[in-house]
């Protein structure tokens, strides 16, 4: 079982990322579950939504409170979030950041990977210059950081899905799978 | 051809309504069951789906257009949730006493105040009086089943009551898992259209909803029993025949997980069931011989199967996701009644996840290590609140 959390605010695609990430596990055979932390979506405000992945059924209705993998949609949340609450030992962080990672301290050992999601949107005009929408973006980093799924099922997931400018988020995920950097990646 | 796609709770409520052909949805939106309204108003308003959607301004009215809808022969369907549930509490009752099959799919939301938008099985439980039959789901796929056979156990010319479907706020209702979406052959040819021997017509008048004086209403409110009593066998029997057609099979009256030969019987209702499967497992894989059964028909109430169950078992444990303010959890007090003069055995209550608290596998691992110590210990409490704030260390550790 692997379970994923995304921190984001409402308005960048948080719920809808950790949809399309349980799509593309789907595709490749898993069982899987998305959802949000109930009740708390609104625009700016933060929101929490998370993934459960599993080769068998997966049945624990809980909520994720042990997760294998962190996402970080805005930074800015690290003040406001303990985004690395119950992450398991070795469990990877996916930032949403333009800074070098040398300069982030996330205050646990665990790997941590960065991509500048927000400019690769804003490149891309998904969403808007002050409130872009990373989700697609910062998928692409997390599938090459963690390999939880085949780069070409999640391209073919935000083809079919995406509700609106499709071949741009197909193109904002693909460049950021190649710009993410941090752990192994070279 | 039939297909899977992921979706939440309340699309699959919507779905099922659509594969039943409902043909006249009123509904009013509550959080967390607005999604159903607005699913099925896009699919009639694209043409998908076949309905009269009528818009109401309360739920008291759209269990009241139901009424009529199903008086004059249509198939109807609603959805509410929590204060908008209890609002149609006085219809809920009439559409049981007229006799109409109505189905309606309530999601499970606590009672304010303090407000609250999270799961919590009061609402509906306070409605286990009015006539409704009652079904509590685990999953998506068994909300959109349970709809489908709901209209398919209410139908039966000798049932003829109205059903309600239920399913846990946000934990099912917003949760996306994969369903599948039947062939809209498929579930014709297992639901025939709905067809009542009387309904309200001009050319064959009848009176509907007329006095009963009282040397005639306690005969309808016998016959209204009766017909609860035959819908224990009608349920098993569309679950057997659904199984047969769809390859599905959600347990019917009382779904039973690992319950050969155990000492030791846990009772839920709804979601926290799905997780306490893992939990059983890890239990037994650690040598334990404990078992699950899931209250999955609450209304007609499955008496004689519960004896069956338990005879011979000697310690069962009941979580209540709700407290009604009797003297314990109502799905315990139910049990112990059925079971009484039938079976000695030990009983512990717990009071659980209210207001939407989660509900972890390491609580609930706690709560049946608890029920398993009492094989060798006297009864410490009949009724134990877990996880509450001035207890959560030990529930959490």
């Amino acid at each position: 079982m692997l379970e994923i959390r995304f921190h984001g605010r409402g308005g960048q695609g948080a719920v809808t990322a950790s949809e399309m990430l349980a799509r593309a596990a789907f595709e490749e055979g898993n069982d899987v579950q998305s959802f949000p932390m109930y009740g708390v979506e609104r625009r700016g405000a933060p929101v929490t939504a998370f993934t459960r992945i599993d080769s068998k059924a997966v049945r624990n209705k809980a909520q994720i409170h042990e997760p294998d993998i962190v996402i970080v949609m805005d930074m800015a949340l690290l003040d406001a979030v303990n985004v690395t609450a119950g992450l398991k030992p070795g469990g990877k962080i996916i930032l949403n950041t333009s800074k070098s990672l040398d300069t982030i301290n996330m205050g646990v050992d665990n790997p941590v990977y960065g991509v500048d999601a927000s400019a690769i949107a804003v490149e891309h005009r998904l969403g808007s210059r002050v409130a872009p929408i990373v989700n697609t973006a910062i998928l692409g980093a997390v599938v090459r950081a963690t390999g939880v799924v085949k780069i070409e099922t999640l391209l073919d997931v935000v083809r079919n899905d995406a509700p609106a400018k499709k071949e741009e988020n197909v193109k904002a995920t693909k460049q950021a799978y190649d710009e993410v950097r941090g752990g192994d990646i070279e | 051809m039939s297909k899977t796609v992921i979706v939440s709770g309340n699309f699959a409520a919507a779905y099922g309504a659509k594969l039943s052909r409902a043909a006249v949805v009123a509904a009013y939106p509550i959080t967390p069951q607005t999604e159903v309204v607005e699913k099925i108003a896009s699919l009639v308003a694209d043409g998908e789906m076949d309905a009269q959607f009528v818009k109401v301004e309360s739920e008291h009215s759209a269990m009241a257009a139901c009424i009529a809808a199903s008086n004059a022969g249509a198939r109807a369907f609603t959805a509410s949730s929590a204060h908008g549930l209890t609002l149609m509490h006085e219809l809920l009752i009439w559409a049981a006493g007229a006799r109409l099959p109505v189905v309606m799919v309530n999601i499970n939301r606590a009672m304010g105040p303090p407000w609250s938008v999270w799961a919590d099985h009061h609402d509906a439980l306070a409605q286990k009086g009015t006539g409704q039959l009652q079904f509590f789901c685990e999953s998506n796929q068994e909300v959109l089943d349970s709809v489908i056979m709901a209209y398919k156990i209410c139908e039966g010319s000798d049932i003829m009551m109205p059903a309600m479907v239920v399913e846990d706020a946000f934990i099912l209702s917003h949760t996306k898992e994969p369903v599948e979406i039947y062939d809209q052959e498929l579930v014709d040819e297992f639901l025939p259209p709905y067809n009542p021997e009387y309904k309200l017509d001009v050319n064959r008048p009848f009176g509907f909803g007329s006095l009963g004086m009282p040397d005639w209403y306690m005969d309808f409110r016998y016959k209204m029993a009766e017909a609860m009593d035959k819908a224990v066998d009608r349920v098993e029997e569309v679950n057997k025949k659904f199984k047969e057609v769809f390859g599905r099979d959600h347990g019917g009256l009382i779904e039973e997980y690992k319950t050969d030969g155990v000492d030791v019987l846990i009772f839920t209702m709804g979601s926290i069931s799905s997780t306490s499967k893992d939990v059983i497992d890890e239990l037994r894989a650690e040598g334990h011989n404990i078992g699950l059964a899931r209250l999955r028909t609450y209304r007609p109430f499955p008496a004689e199967k519960l004896r069956e169950l338990t005879r011979n078992v000697n310690v069962v444990g009941v979580l209540d996701r709700s407290y009604t303010f009797g003297h314990m959890g109502d799905s315990a007090g139910e049990i112990k009644a059925a079971l009484y003069g039938h079976k000695d055995l030990i009983l512990k209550n717990y009071i659980v996840g209210l207001g939407g608290r989660d509900l972890t596998p390491k609580i609930l691992k706690n709560i049946m290590l608890d029920t398993l110590s009492l094989q060798d210990k006297e009864l410490d409490e009949e009724v134990e609140w877990v996880d509450l704030r001035i207890n959560q260390e030990r529930w959490r550790r």
